[in-house]
Order: structure tokens, then C-alpha cells, then sequence
């Protein structure tokens, strides 16, 4: 590995620690601030209880903060971690990264994972998770060679560019000796993007063999890029050490041999005649979500739009270049990581050049596209490019965007306010310049990057808006933007967005085809069962280092068969087998659910202790339940009619239009009170959402300053 | 009349098959359960196998997430 001739401010040498069942026994802690880098050992009880990934996180940045601290503050870390299956190359979706840190859209823990190989690579660099703590006094990259047994604190010089995709070639021409030692780099970054918004996203890299370039993938959600350069911190560089399939020292490499191949054998068979992942990536789900009424149509307002074919997955497949199955880790024949190559950039700073443009997915699609009422590929590839380099998370962006859209066809918004942005839902090029006045702290996007929730207060009390139209149609629950899907005829997957520990992202739970299409979830006590099993199981693909796409987005037909269909029973079997087969433990798949539920109430015990997690932040805004405006009843009249009949015995055509809202509100309202209180019983919480010391003590974690948040939110 | 998921209502006409149920029904995701009175249809009988009058017809989306 090249040594740069870049200022050394801290070097700690270190003996890089060999595997043993999926982990290597220590976490690395950097302060970026002081210079002090320590290693610090993973306990039994670390893994026992937290696992690794967001499990690891979240008790390592139990400890590095403060009741008090926000996210700007120095005590505030970043964590990133793997878990003990990550790195692993026989099952498919074994090398995501999960990062953790207190957000500055939502005032509490967010945590977001990403593909690419920063975090198999941490390991195969000697440790189980990095923690980033202190504010910079200048610009920093934190080098960690695995090779040579180093960790360096290096300062940037002022050449270095910001931007990721031009730092990433900043970084890859200075740190590989040889194109081959570039397979064994990999970066974290941002952007401008994120020096300026809430809403930053980190860049996780992966070396691509094919391309012989460098590709990203985004942990996007709740503005950890714009922490990660609060902390004035340019690059994360990692280089691991040279590593095989068996890198991990895994208990029984026979066991992942067989349970992969008879997984890979699968997604073989099947994923050709069902979602083709393989050539059209999550793109595929654009179409889907429309034909079913469910793809956010401005703002969230509508679920269907004629000109849907025009951005669907069909095109992205003739768009996408190669045409081979593109995996962001070694051994995922999912292979859903696409991109565009020699996209010409048409606008910004990198008018002119020609990039790779990774995607774009369906959250970006969704969320900047038919979300934004654009339907123009190249725009939303544009888009796609510039959030990435920037560091901006595109769903953030794309349903910010969506709200500022609304609220300047309603008239709250005018030129003078927005600095002479025509935001008029479609205005491609309205959208570009107010993404390139983020990157520039400047303008509107000044304002816009800090995201809705800060939007909504401004415009109440600048702009002599509304508030409480402000609060129906500005879609982000405890601060966070909502992902791309339409929750109103699913009472479930509003509980899937409102009942989360991080804000509105689907991630815990998507349970819309399960209640709104198939009925499976009729009852309250059913959807809280759901809103218990599924939050739970999808947390542990964080614990581990998994990627979500393997469980159930390509399935044999058998599963049919199952009792529980939905739970795919067969792929948690699996799960089963490569968890034991990497750590040696012997568990079961009710195991697994409780080393989630672990996770899951220390997570919401973190909450409590900063201030938030109660019953009243769990609030959806009303778009979320149901139609705000008379445009929406209109646009879905006879449905909404049925609904009256049917659901409260009233007859809609002795009603105006403003009574059919009102009846509507009261009714969907109550149902989602009514929710709350089964899922709250069903996860061992009070009425007011704080889990009950007993069910600390049954998880395991009822450690004494753990008691101490909850006991002192509970009434005596 | 035929009754979908347990919930939605669809008038019933002489040679209705599984497939013109999923197409009046706009239901286009390929992953799908059809059950007819508890008994599963083959994914290539769709278009072969009628929908009895009165039937209780399931259709399972195996559709769990973004």
C-alpha cells in the first residue's frame, strides 16, 4: 500500500486480530478531535446480547454519549459495524455495513446499512466495529491498514476533493500501490451535500473487477454523512488484509457451503420468472407498486400515474449497461447492484464528464420521480448522480421535495420564497437547481436541506402558513422523511412507519401487501402480532451483517405450502443454519427473534433516554392515513364512498365533501390510536410506549442504567 | 358472486378462470397463492381452472416488502 505524503496526526499500531466465528474479538475507537485511538475488547456479553451490526452500534454509543447530547455535539459518534455472518461469501447478501449515530433530522439514534465492502473489509482489517467520536479541528481521513497493522489519523490536504465519486479517485490514486491492491480498499464518504442538510448519507465503496472503477452504495437514512463531515472527517479507508470464503473461521464451512447452494440454486430457478432481480434490480417494484395504487404520486397524494411505464423497471433494464447480474458483495447471486454507465452529465459542476451512475432503485425512482410528478429517466438518473456525490440521501431528498412541490401548487409557496424556484411538481430543472444550491449552502436549499420537519416550522411562522396543513401533508414521522410507499388502505404498514424506533422508513416492517391486498392481518390483535414478529425479524438481518433482498424477494414456489407463507419458513431456516454454521451457537428461529427484541426495546430505552419515544412520537401525519384534500377523495371517490357505508353506516350522498373528510379523519384516526394500544401490549410497553422493566428483565437488559431510563419515565 | 381475499366481491360469470379473476382484479405480481375453497391452483392452471359460483377465492401476494 502506497504511504501518502499526508500529515500524520495519531498512528496506533496494532496486531490484527484473526477471526473466530464471525468475529475478531475488538472494536476500533478513534477520536478525531484529541488524536486518541484505542482498542477495545468484545466482550461475551457484547455478543451474547447485541450480536454485532446495529446491536454493537447502539452499546457502543450507549456509552460514548450524554442524556443531553445532539448531533452535532463531540461526544457523538458514528459507529459502523458488520456482524459476525458479514464477509462471509457462500450465502447471498452477506456484506452489508450498519452504521449508527444521533441524527440531526430526528434528535435521536438513526441507524442505516449500506452494501459494498467497507464493513466485511473492517473485519478482514482486524476489527468488529469503528467508532468515530470528536469534532476535527481540520480535515481529516482515518486510514486503517489491516496489512501493515496501522491506524492513522491523517490530515487532508486542501486538494482533496469533497465529493465522492472525485474522491473516491482522489483516494484510490494516493492509497493503492497496484490495481489489484484496490480490490482490497474501500472508503465511507460524503459530500458538499452533506456539509449543508440534515439529510447526508455516507458512501459506502466497493471496487468494481468488471468496470475497473469504483462503485457506492448509500447508507442513506437520517443524515449521517452531514455528521460525518460535522466531524470535518473526509474518507473512512480501510484496507483488509487478503481474505478467502473461509476468512471468517466460520464453525462449519460445510454447513454455509450446503445452505448457499441450495440458496443459490434457487434464485437460479426462480428469480428469472418472478421479480428479476438479477437484470432489473429493485427497479422491478415500480411498476408493481403502481399497478397495486401504491406508488407515492406527488407528495403522497395519489398512488397511480398514467405515465408510470415511462420510469419503470423495464426501462431501467434497457437503461442499466453490462446486462450481467451485479452483486455489491462477493457471493450474492441476487445480484441486484446496477448501474449506468458514461451517463454525460447535464448540469452542476460536473457538467460535461461522464460517470457511473449506481441504480437507480426503486426508493429513488419512487421518491424523486413519480413522487415529485417526474417521469424523465435522465432527470432522475441526473438526480441519482449528484445525491450520490453530494451525499444526500435520495429519499429524503425526494420526498422533501414532494412537500416544497405541494406547497407551492397550494399557493404557501411563491418565487419570492424560494428564491425564484419554479416548484411546480415536474419541474426537472427546479429540482436539479435546488439540489445543487444544497451542495452550495445557498438559496432555498439552504432551508430545504434541513428537511421537512424544520420546513413545516419555517413556513408556519415566516411564510403565515397553515400549521395544521402543514402537519398533514409533510410526510416524515419523528423527523425523517417517509420511503416511497402509500400507507393509506393499509391501517398495518401505517403502524410499519409510525411504530419504528428511527422515523419512517420500511425497513422494520412492510406489511401493505399482507393487510391491504391479501387480508392476512384482519384484526387489531393481527396486525400487532405482525407489527411484533416482523420488525424483529428484519432487525436481526442488522445484527448479522444480512442483506433483506435474499429472504424474500426470490422464493420457490413450495413456500406455498408453508403455514406462515409470509415468514418464508424455509429461508429463516436458513438463516438458522448460517448463523449456527458461523458462530457455533446452536440457536433455533425463535432465537433469532429474541436476540432482535434485545436490540429493538434497547433501542427504544435510547430513545427515552434522549428525550424522545414516547406514545405522542409516534405520530403519523394524517396523508399518511388518509386523504387530506378534496382533490384526493375526489381522485378515489367511489372507494372512499364504499368506505362510509360500510365502515360507519353514513350515507356519502347526503354529505359535502368536507364532511366526508371529516368522518373519514375521525374514523382512520381512531383506528390508528387503537393500534397503537394492541402493538404497545403486544411488545411488553405501557400506554405510552415504554418498554415495562419486566420485559427488560425477560430480554436481558435490564442493566441498571438501562432500569433507571425507564423507571424514571413511568408513573410511580 | 365470488368472494376475494375474504373481503372484496366480484359478480360471478359462467367459465370465469383463476386468470380472469387476477386480471379483473389488476392483481399483476408474479408471486401469487390461488386457493379456491382451500385448494391451491397450480401457477400453469390459471388460465385452465373455473371459478365456481359462490367460491371463497384467496390470493396470497408473497409480497413482504421494499
Amino acid at each position: 500500500m502506497n504511504s501518502p505524503d499526508l500529515p500524520i496526526r495519531a498512528e496506533f499500531v496494532y496486531d490484527p486480530a484473526a477471526l473466530e466465528l464471525g468475529y475478531t474479538g475488538q472494536t476500533l475507537y478513534v477520536n478525531v478531535e484529541t488524536g486518541a485511538v484505542e482498542a477495545r475488547p468484545v466482550t461475551e456479553e457484547m455478543k451474547r446480547t447485541f450480536v454485532g451490526g446495529r446491536g454493537f452500534d447502539l452499546w457502543l454509543l450507549w456509552q460514548a454519549v450524554h442524556d443531553a447530547t445532539r448531533w452535532s455535539d463531540p461526544e457523538n459518534e458514528i459507529v459502523i459495524s458488520s456482524g459476525p455472518c458479514g464477509g462471509i461469501t457462500q450465502y447471498p447478501g452477506s456484506g452489508k455495513s450498519i452504521a449508527a449515530t444521533i441524527s440531526p433530522l430526528t434528535d435521536i439514534v438513526i441507524d442505516s446499512n449500506a452494501g459494498g465492502h467497507f464493513g466485511p473489509y473492517l473485519k478482514f482489517a482486524g476489527w468488529d466495529a469503528l467508532e468515530l467520536q470528536g469534532n476535527a479541528t481540520e480535515e481529516v481521513i482515518v486510514l486503517i491498514n489491516g496489512a501493515s497493522g496501522r491506524v492513522q489519523l491523517l490530515a487532508a490536504p486542501p486538494d482533496c476533493p469533497t465529493d465522492t465519486h472525485a474522491l473516491g479517485h482522489w483516494l484510490n490514486a494516493r492509497f493503492a500501490e497496484s490495481e489489484n491492491e484496490r480490490e482490497l480498499l474501500s472508503f465511507v464518504t460524503a459530500g458538499k451535500g452533506s456539509e449543508h442538510s440534515y439529510m447526508g448519507c455516507l458512501n459506502f465503496s466497493l471496487y468494481d473487477r468488471k468496470r475497473r472503477d469504483l462503485r457506492y452504495k448509500q447508507a442513506g437514512r437520517g443524515g449521517i454523512g452531514t455528521v460525518l463531515r460535522h466531524k470535518r472527517i473526509k474518507a473512512l479507508v480501510v484496507r483488509a488484509r487478503p481474505f478467502k470464503g473461509d476468512s471468517n473461521q466460520p464453525a462449519d464451512i460445510d454447513q454455509l457451503k450446503a445452505t448457499g447452494a441450495e440458496m443459490h440454486r434457487e434464485i437460479a430457478r426462480w428469480d428469472p420468472v418472478q421479480n428479476r432481480m438479477r437484470s432489473r434490480g429493485t427497479a422491478y417494484l415500480v411498476q408493481t407498486m403502481d399497478d397495486y395504487d401504491l406508488l407515492p404520486v406527488m407528495n403522497f397524494q395519489y398512488g397511480q400515474h398514467p405515465d408510470t411505464p415511462q420510469i419503470n423497471g423495464d426501462v431501467w433494464e434497457q437503461r442499466y449497461t453490462q446486462n450481467l447480474p451485479d452483486g455489491c458483495w462477493y457471493g450474492c447471486t441476487v445480484a441486484c447492484a446496477h448501474a449506468v454507465d458514461n451517463y454525460e452529465v447535464r448540469t452542476g459542476p460536473y457538467a460535461g464528464t461522464q460517470v457511473i451512475v449506481d441504480g437507480p432503485e426503486y426508493e429513488t425512482v419512487a421518491g424523486v420521480g413519480s413522487n415529485c410528478g417526474i417521469f424523465d429517466p435522465d432527470t432522475i438518473l441526473e438526480i441519482n448522480f449528484y445525491c450520490d456525490t453530494y451525499g444526500i440521501d435520495t429519499i429524503s431528498f425526494g420526498t422533501s421535495l414532494a412537500f416544497v412541490m405541494e406547497c407551492y401548487e397550494a399557493g404557501i409557496l411563491d418565487r419570492t420564497m424560494t428564491g425564484g424556484l419554479d416548484l411546480t411538481f415536474g419541474n426537472s430543472a427546479a429540482a436539479l437547481d435546488l439540489l445543487h444550491q444544497i451542495a452550495q449552502g445557498e438559496g432555498f436549499g439552504l432551508l430545504f436541506g434541513k428537511g421537512v420537519r424544520k420546513m413545516k416550522a419555517h413556513f408556519a411562522e415566516h411564510f403565515g402558513a397553515e400549521p395544521a396543513f402543514l402537519e398533514d401533508i409533510g410526510m416524515e414521522a419523528k423527523g425523517l422523511e417517509y420511503s416511497e410507499y402509500l400507507t393509506k388502505e393499509s391501517l398495518a404498514q401505517q403502524g410499519g412507519y409510525g411504530l419504528t424506533n428511527k422515523g419512517a422508513q420500511h425497513d422494520e416492517a412492510w406489511l401493505i401487501f399482507m393487510d391491504q391486498i391479501n387480508n392476512q392481518i384482519p384484526s387489531f390483535e393481527d396486525k400487532a402480532e405482525a407489527l411484533h414478529y416482523f420488525p424483529m425479524w428484519r432487525t436481526w438481518f442488522s445484527l448479522c451483517g444480512f442483506c433483506k433482498l435474499p429472504w424474500n424477494d426470490v422464493v420457490d414456489p413450495k413456500n406455498a405450502e408453508a403455514e406462515e407463507p409470509a415468514k418464508i419458513p424455509h429461508h429463516v431456516e436458513n438463516y438458522v443454519e448460517i448463523f449456527s454454521g458461523v458462530t457455533g451457537r446452536e440457536v433455533t428461529a425463535d432465537d433469532l427473534i429474541s436476540m432482535s427484541e434485545s436490540v429493538y426495546n434497547f433501542q427504544r430505552v435510547f430513545n427515552l433516554r434522549l428525550g424522545k419515544g414516547r406514545r405522542e412520537h409516534d405520530a403519523i401525519p394524517y396523508r399518511s392515513a388518509g386523504p387530506v384534500t378534496e382533490a384526493e377523495y375526489h381522485s378515489r371517490q367511489a372507494r372512499y364512498d364504499r368506505q362510509l357505508k360500510e365502515w360507519l353506516g353514513l350515507d356519502p350522498e347526503a354529505m359535502g365533501v368536507d364532511e366526508k373528510l371529516a368522518a373519514h379523519r375521525a374514523y382512520r384516526m381512531e383506528q390508528y390510536e387503537k393500534l397503537i394500544d394492541a402493538v404497545y401490549a403486544r411488545r411488553g410497553w405501557s400506554a405510552d410506549g415504554i418498554p415495562s422493566p419486566e420485559t427488560l428483565r425477560r430480554l436481558g437488559i435490564d442493566y441498571p442504567e438501562v432500569l433507571a431510563v425507564v423507571k424514571a419515565q413511568l408513573p410511580e | 358472486m365470488i368472494t376475494i381475499n375474504q373481503r372484496d366481491e366480484l359478480p360471478w360469470q359462467a367459465g370465469m378462470t383463476v386468470q380472469e379473476i387476477l386480471d379483473t382484479m389488476s392483481y399483476t405480481f408474479p408471486r401469487v397463492i390461488v386457493s379456491i375453497d382451500g385448494v391451491v391452483v397450480p401457477h400453469d392452471k390459471y388460465a385452465v381452472t373455473p371459478v365456481p359460483d359462490d367460491a371463497d377465492v384467496r390470493v396470497i401476494h408473497l409480497m413482504a416488502g421494499g
